[in-house]
C-alpha cells in the first residue's frame, strides 16, 4: 500500500512544524526520513498515523489513493512503533501483543484461541516467543523494541511507522537491530516509514531517504543519490563530514589555469575530507598549500586536520592509513591538497 | 617495605571508606531517634489512647449505648452517606481534571490548575460561609430555592457540597503529578491499535493511575468523614438530621457528656486508623510494583 502526502501544514501556536510539505512512498518500500531534532519529521509521520492532524484545509494524506485525511488513527490501520516502545507497563509481552486483537468490537474479534494463536506466530516472528509471559520492565530495549513492532503487527497494518525505532538502544544493539529490521522488511514487504536523526542508520537500510529541514524536505533519493549528489548545503552538511571552504582561495586547487567563474567566486566549496587528495609540496605544483597542524591516526583511516596557508582556514582530509605511510607526514609540515570532487550552491541556499 | 606500605594504605582507604553521614556518634543517634519517639507518643499515640480510654471510661455497655443511640446512629448514617456521594464525585472530578491537565494542551491550564488547589488553601469555614452566602436564605439563588421549596444550606445538599469542596483536591492532586510523567504514549499506541476512547481508559489509563487513585481516594474518604470546619457552618446542627459525626462529637462534649463524645470519637479515630493502615498497604504495594 502507497503513502502520498499532499502539501502538509502544520502550526503549533507560533511555530512551524511542517511547511508544505509532500511525501510519496510507493508501495512495499522501506522509506526513511532523515533530519535534525525539530525539523517536522515526527509531526510529518504523526500525522500520517493520524495521531496529529494537518492545519485545517492544508493538505491530504491518501493511502493506496483513498483519502484517509479525517480518518482516526485507530481506522487507518497503521502500525506505530513509538520512539520509546509505549509498551502497556501493566500487561505481559502476551497480552501487549494480542491487545490489538482483543479491543475489536465482537463480531470482528477472533476466538481467544485464534489470539494467541496469532500472539505467538508474531513472538516467533520477532524472535521473542519464550518470553511471552515476561513484563515490559523485564525485557531489554531491544527486546521491547521487538515487542512493540509485534503488537503493532497484530492488528495487520498496512502500513507500518516508526519513530526513531532505534533512538534508546546502544550503539551495538542498535546496528544489530537495524539490520534485522532491513530483512524483516524484506520479508514481510510492508510499506514502512522509519524516521531518525541518524543518517549512518538512515543510508544504511532505507530504500529511500527523505531528507528534512525547519519544516521542508530537502532532498528525496536512494541513499547513494543523496549523499553524492546533495541538494543543498544542509544536505552536504547533514550527511556526514564536510569541510565549507571559501570559494577563490581553491579557483587554483580546482580549475588549474582559466579564470574562475563567478559563481565559484562568491559561492563556498563543500567538500568531503576523503574527497581531498593529499600530496607533498612542491614549488611550482597546482593545488592548496596547507599545514598539518593534528593527525589523528587510530582508527580504518588517518584524519588530518590542516590549516590552509592562505586563508588560515581548517580542512580536515580523510586518507588511507597507508597513503598516510607513504608521506610520512609529521605536524607542521608543508603539503598539497587538491579536490578530486567538490559542490558549491547559489548563496541563496546556503544556511 | 613496598608491600608493607601498600597494605597499610589500603587499610586506611577502607577505613575512610564509610561515607561521613553514617558515621555520626551512637549517642547522637539514639538521642535524636528518642526525641522523634517521644515527640510521636506525646502528641500522635497519648491523644489516640485518651480517646479510647475516655470513651470505655463507663463502661463497654454504655460505650455501646452511646453509640447506638439514634441521634449517633443518623449522624453516622449522614456521614457515610455524605462520604458515599462525595467521594464518587471526586473521583469523577479528579480523573476528569487529571486527565485534562496531563494529556491536552490548551489555554489556562495553569489557572485550572491553581484553582484546583484552592480548597486546600482556603480555610474550611470560609468554604462553608461560600455557600451560605450564595444558597442561603439571604444568598444569591436562596430567594428562588425557597419558592421551590429546596432546601440547600441546613440540609444534607450543603454539607454534601461543603465536603465535596473541602476534599477537591485530594484525587487530582495525587493524580496530575502521575499522569504527567506517564505521558500520552500508551494511550496513543492503544488509539493506534484500533481501541476506542473507553477502552483505552479502562484498559490502558486507569490500570496504570489505580494505585495513586487508590491512594487519593482513601485521603479523600478520611478528610470526607472527618471534615468539621465547612460542615459546621452548612449544618444548621439540627440533630439527628444535619449532625454529621465529628459535629455530634462536639454537641456531646458541650453538654459534658464526655464518655459519649469520645465514644463517638474514637469510633472516627478508629476509621482513621483504619485508613492509615490501608494507605500503608498502598504504598508498600507502590513501592512493590514501581
Amino acid at each position: 500500500m502507497s503513502i502520498e502526502a499532499h502539501s502538509i501544514h502544520k502550526k503549533f501556536g507560533a511555530y512551524t512544524a511542517l511547511d508544505g510539505v509532500d511525501l510519496n512512498v510507493p508501495q512495499g518500500k522501506l522509506v526513511a526520513v532523515l533530519g535534525p531534532s525539530g525539523s517536522g519529521k515526527t509531526t510529518l509521520l504523526r500525522i500520517i498515523a493520524g495521531l496529529e492532524f494537518p492545519d485545517p484545509g492544508s493538505g491530504r494524506v491518501l493511502f493506496h489513493g483513498d483519502d484517509v485525511t479525517d480518518l482516526p488513527a485507530g481506522k487507518r490501520r497503521v502500525g506505530f512503533v513509538f520512539q520509546h516502545y509505549a509498551l502497556f507497563r501493566h500487561m505481559s509481552v502476551f497480552e501487549n501483543v494480542a491487545f490489538g486483537l482483543r479491543v475489536r468490537r465482537r463480531r470482528d474479534r477472533p476466538s481467544s484461541e485464534a489470539i494467541a494463536e496469532r500472539t505467538h506466530r508474531l513472538l516467533e516472528l520477532v524472535q521473542l516467543d519464550g518470553l511471552a509471559g515476561r513484563f515490559p520492565s523485564q525485557l531489554s530495549g531491544g527486546e521491547r523494541q521487538r515487542v512493540a513492532l509485534a503488537r503493532a503487527l497484530a492488528v495487520e497494518p498496512k502500513v507500518l511507522l516508526l519513530d526513531e525505532p532505534f533512538g534508546a538502544l546502544d550503539a551495538r544493539v542498535r546496528k544489530d537491530l537495524r539490520r534485522w529490521l532491513r530483512r524483516f522488511h524484506d520479508e514481510i514487504q510492508l510499506t514502512t516509514i522509519f524516521v531518525t536523526h541518524d543518517q549512518e542508520e538512515a543510508l544504511e537500510i532505507a530504500d529511500e531517504v527523505v531528507i528534512m529541514n525547519k519544516a521542508h524536505v530537502e532532498q528525496v533519493g536512494t541513499p547513494q543519490q543523496v549523499y553524492d549528489k546533495p541538494a543543498s548545503p544542509f544536505v552536504y552538511q547533514f550527511l556526514g563530514n564536510v569541510n565549507v571552504l571559501r570559494a577563490p582561495a581553491l579557483a587554483g586547487a580546482q580549475r588549474r589555469g582559466g579564470p574562475p567563474d563567478a559563481e565559484a567566486q562568491d559561492g563556498q566549496i563543500y567538500v568531503r575530507p576523503h574527497d581531498i587528495e593529499v600530496t607533498p609540496h612542491d614549488a611550482g605544483g597546482a593545488g592548496l598549500s596547507a599545514i598539518v597542524r593534528h593527525i589523528h591516526a587510530a582508527g580504518p583511516h588517518a584524519r588530518l586536520l590542516l590549516e590552509q596557508v592562505q586563508t588560515r582556514e581548517q580542512v580536515e582530509v580523510e586518507i588511507s592509513r597507508s597513503e598516510l605511510a607513504e608521506l610520512e607526514l609529521g605536524v607542521n609540515d608543508l603539503v598539497r591538497l587538491r579536490l578530486r570532487q567538490s559542490h558549491s550552491f547559489d548563496e541563496d541556499y546556503a544556511i | 617495605m613496598a608491600s608493607a606500605i601498600a597494605t597499610t594504605l589500603s587499610t586506611r582507604a577502607v577505613r575512610a571508606a564509610p561515607p561521613r553521614a553514617t558515621r555520626d556518634p551512637a549517642w547522637a543517634r539514639w538521642l535524636l531517634t528518642a526525641v522523634a519517639l517521644a515527640f510521636l507518643a506525646c502528641f500522635l499515640v497519648l491523644p489516640i489512647v485518651v480517646v479510647f480510654a475516655q470513651a470505655f471510661s463507663k463502661g463497654g455497655a454504655y460505650f455501646l449505648a452511646a453509640v447506638c443511640e439514634p441521634d449517633a446512629l443518623a449522624a453516622i448514617r449522614l456521614t457515610l452517606l455524605t462520604v458515599a456521594i462525595v467521594v464518587p464525585a471526586n473521583v469523577l472530578f479528579g480523573i476528569a481534571a487529571a486527565w485534562a491537565i496531563s494529556k491536552f494542551k490548551f489555554s489556562g491550564k495553569s489557572l485550572l490548575t491553581t484553582l484546583i488547589d484552592l480548597p486546600f488553601a482556603v480555610s474550611p469555614v470560609i468554604s462553608g460561609l461560600i455557600y451560605v452566602l450564595v444558597f442561603g436564605a439571604q444568598g444569591w439563588f436562596g430567594p428562588w430555592l425557597i419558592a421551590h421549596n429546596i432546601r440547600v444550606i441546613f440540609a444534607v445538599p450543603g454539607i454534601v457540597l461543603a465536603t465535596t469542596f473541602v476534599t477537591f483536591p485530594f484525587v487530582a492532586r495525587e493524580l496530575i503529578p502521575l499522569m504527567q510523567a506517564q505521558g500520552t504514549d500508551e494511550e496513543y499506541s492503544a488509539v493506534t491499535l484500533g481501541a476506542n476512547g473507553w477502552q483505552t481508559f479502562w484498559r490502558v489509563t486507569l490500570p496504570n493511575i489505580r494505585w495513586g487513585l487508590f491512594y487519593g481516594v482513601i485521603l479523600c474518604n478520611a478528610r470526607a468523614m472527618g471534615e468539621f470546619g465547612a460542615v459546621s457552618v452548612v449544618s444548621g446542627h439540627i440533630r439527628g438530621e444535619t449532625n454529621t459525626m465529628p459535629l455530634h462529637v462536639e454537641i456531646l462534649y458541650n453538654e459534658y457528656n464526655v464518655a459519649g463524645a469520645f465514644a463517638v470519637a474514637s469510633l472516627l479515630a478508629l476509621l482513621a486508623l483504619a485508613t492509615l493502615v490501608v494507605k500503608s498497604v498502598v504504598e508498600w504495594r507502590q513501592t512493590g510494583s514501581a
